[in-house]
């Protein structure tokens, strides 16, 4: 199993490993604005993955994805987020979670090992490069934590945060994978996004403005008070 | 061989006559970042020089434990100065006597005994402290072990020596995310177990909110002064791990030469100088936890030790 390593190998390692503790960083905090910092850290991080594969494999296809990520995650929907949104949701505290922030963690954890367990199988049948190593367990145990925020979660705009996470995850793990993913394929699936953002965005500040609380756990006995 | 012997109680030397400094420094940088003047950062030494000039009061009802406390918090971090680098990146006399984890249980037996000289006084704050103390000792306990499988696994050694060289040789080991991460969690680890800010107010002086400066209340004149300085100590042990074992080597003498030696100290202090930077815009940009909330804050740190062992475990 012992691979040359080279530094570009090391700093895609590095992108993985704080790529994997942005997801927790989603996972385990309180504010929103936090949160939604965590997730513009964690596509910054697979960005810069999608950029150092470019840069090993001489390839332009990562590049492109890296690039159209960093344009669209990065800038455009936290920039969406923002002028839709009221911004007094932001420095709200979720308080009330389903399981609380340390047992969450340890959870995420094992859920992180069995992502790693379920690489095995796959890198074990595409045989040993650096690459896979890192970026197909790492992305899918962020599709797992992605998975796991969006369980947890009872505010709207974590669990949209959650949707998103898990769409990196599989975007981590899939620029290992499909090395010549051409940019169009990239290109679908960010308007799909931020079609989707700007849709989830738009009800949420519905219900702000209805029920101004954005807390969409309680949304089964609002029904029960309009009989 | 007698070389390697002076060399060793150089770096006793270096350790005892620099580590009040450096709190003194943090103290007052602490202090200028909040735009007051602050004390001198001679003022540790003015304190330890006042204490050693008192008379020493004793509780009736305290025990033996009471009285050696002050010696065992004085001598650890020495005795832990003999296996770690400070001064030169070549194993010295004393270098293959105990690894990381034995210099880990030698500090944890000076907490150990510096928790029941707390609860020996019968003074109701001490007993407090002193859980509160261990409340945060056994969750920073297996972040501790996770760091030391890592860096076990990634260097096949826990000598300090031997895994310092294996950080930066070739230099794009020092980007492996096993040896950051390991670093972010020793950061934290540190904080933790010095009772620095999102942990414990250092500068906090209610009694019901103290967890870590609440021990040695009941100490006064010589004991006091020995375990203040043990505790600037202890500080100063702990960053040389941080900056010479995990960090890099850079800096350290390599040659068996006396002028490296002797230029070493300055560039050592140099890195502790920017430690105690990047740890005063820590300090002064968070607000201490409560209680509860201090949980949180040492799972995050071994998530992030967790992580750290199980990309190594992957890349390797």
């Amino acid at each position: 199993m012992n691979i040359n390593l080279s530094l570009l190998i090391n700093l895609n390692a590095l992108a993985g490993g704080l790529f994997i503790i942005s997801a927790f960083g989603i996972v385990g905090s309180r504010q929103i604005g936090v949160c939604l910092k965590f997730f513009i850290l964690e596509s910054l991080f697979l960005s810069c993955s999608a950029f150092l594969i470019g840069m090993e494999l001489k390839s332009l296809h990562p590049i492109g994805v890296g690039l159209i990520n960093l344009i669209t995650k990065v800038f455009l929907i936290p920039y969406m987020l923002k002028i839709i949104l009221p911004s007094t949701i932001y420095t709200k505290r979720e308080i009330n979670h389903i399981i609380n922030i340390p047992s969450s963690l340890i959870i995420s954890l094992f859920l992180t090992i069995i992502g790693w367990f379920l690489a095995i199988p796959l890198i074990l049948a595409l045989g040993p490069d650096p690459i896979l190593y890192i970026n197909l367990p790492i992305g899918i145990s962020g599709l797992l934590l992605g998975a796991y925020t969006l369980t947890v979660r009872r505010e709207a705009l974590p669990q949209l945060i959650g949707i998103l996470a898990m769409e990196n995850g599989a975007f981590f793990a899939g620029i290992s994978l499909a090395r010549d993913l051409s940019v169009i394929t990239e290109l679908a699936a960010a308007f799909d996004i931020l079609v989707m953002v700007f849709v989830v965005a738009v009800l949420t500040r519905k219900i702000h403005e209805q029920t101004g609380t954005t807390f969409v756990g309680i949304l089964k006995s609002l029904k029960e008070e309009a009989k | 061989m007698l070389k390697h012997f002076v060399f060793n109680l150089m770096q006793m030397f270096v350790v005892m006559a620099l580590s009040p400094l450096c709190v003194g420094i943090l103290n007052k940088l602490k202090e200028r970042v909040q735009s007051k003047t602050g004390p001198s950062i001679f003022q540790p030494y003015r304190d330890l020089y006042k204490l050693f000039s008192k008379d020493e009061a004793v509780p009736k009802q305290s025990s033996w434990i009471f009285r050696i406390t002050p010696y065992l918090v004085f001598m650890a971090p020495l005795f832990v100065t003999l296996l770690i680098p400070v001064l030169t990146d070549y194993p010295l006399f004393w270098a293959f006597m105990g690894d990381m984890v034995g210099g880990g249980f030698v500090l944890a037996l000076a907490g150990f005994f510096a928790t029941l000289a707390a609860v020996d006084t019968t003074n109701p704050y001490g007993a407090m402290g002193s859980s509160r103390t261990r409340m945060v000792g056994f969750l920073a306990e297996p972040i501790f072990i996770i760091v030391f499988f890592t860096v076990s696994y990634v260097a096949d050694s826990t000598i300090p020596f031997i895994v310092q060289q294996k950080w930066v040789n070739p230099m794009s080991n020092f980007f492996e995310p096993s040896h950051i991460l390991i670093l972010i969690a020793f950061f934290m680890l540190i904080l933790a177990e010095k009772g620095r800010i999102p942990v414990d107010n250092p500068s906090g002086h209610f009694e019901l909110a103290m967890i870590d400066e609440s021990k040695d209340l009941e100490f006064s004149g010589k004991g006091a002064a020995l375990m203040k300085w043990g505790g600037y100590m202890k500080f100063f042990v702990l960053m040389c791990i941080f900056l010479n074992v995990l960090v890099t080597p850079w800096g350290l003498a390599s040659t068996q030469n006396f002028l490296d030696v002797i230029l070493a100290i300055p560039l050592v202090f140099f890195k502790v100088l920017i430690f105690l930077i990047v740890l005063t815009i820590i300090e002064s940009s968070l607000a201490k936890l409560r209680l509860y909330r201090i949980s949180e804050f040492m799972t995050a740190a071994f998530v992030i030790a967790t992580i750290a062992m199980m990309t190594s475990a992957f890349q390797h």
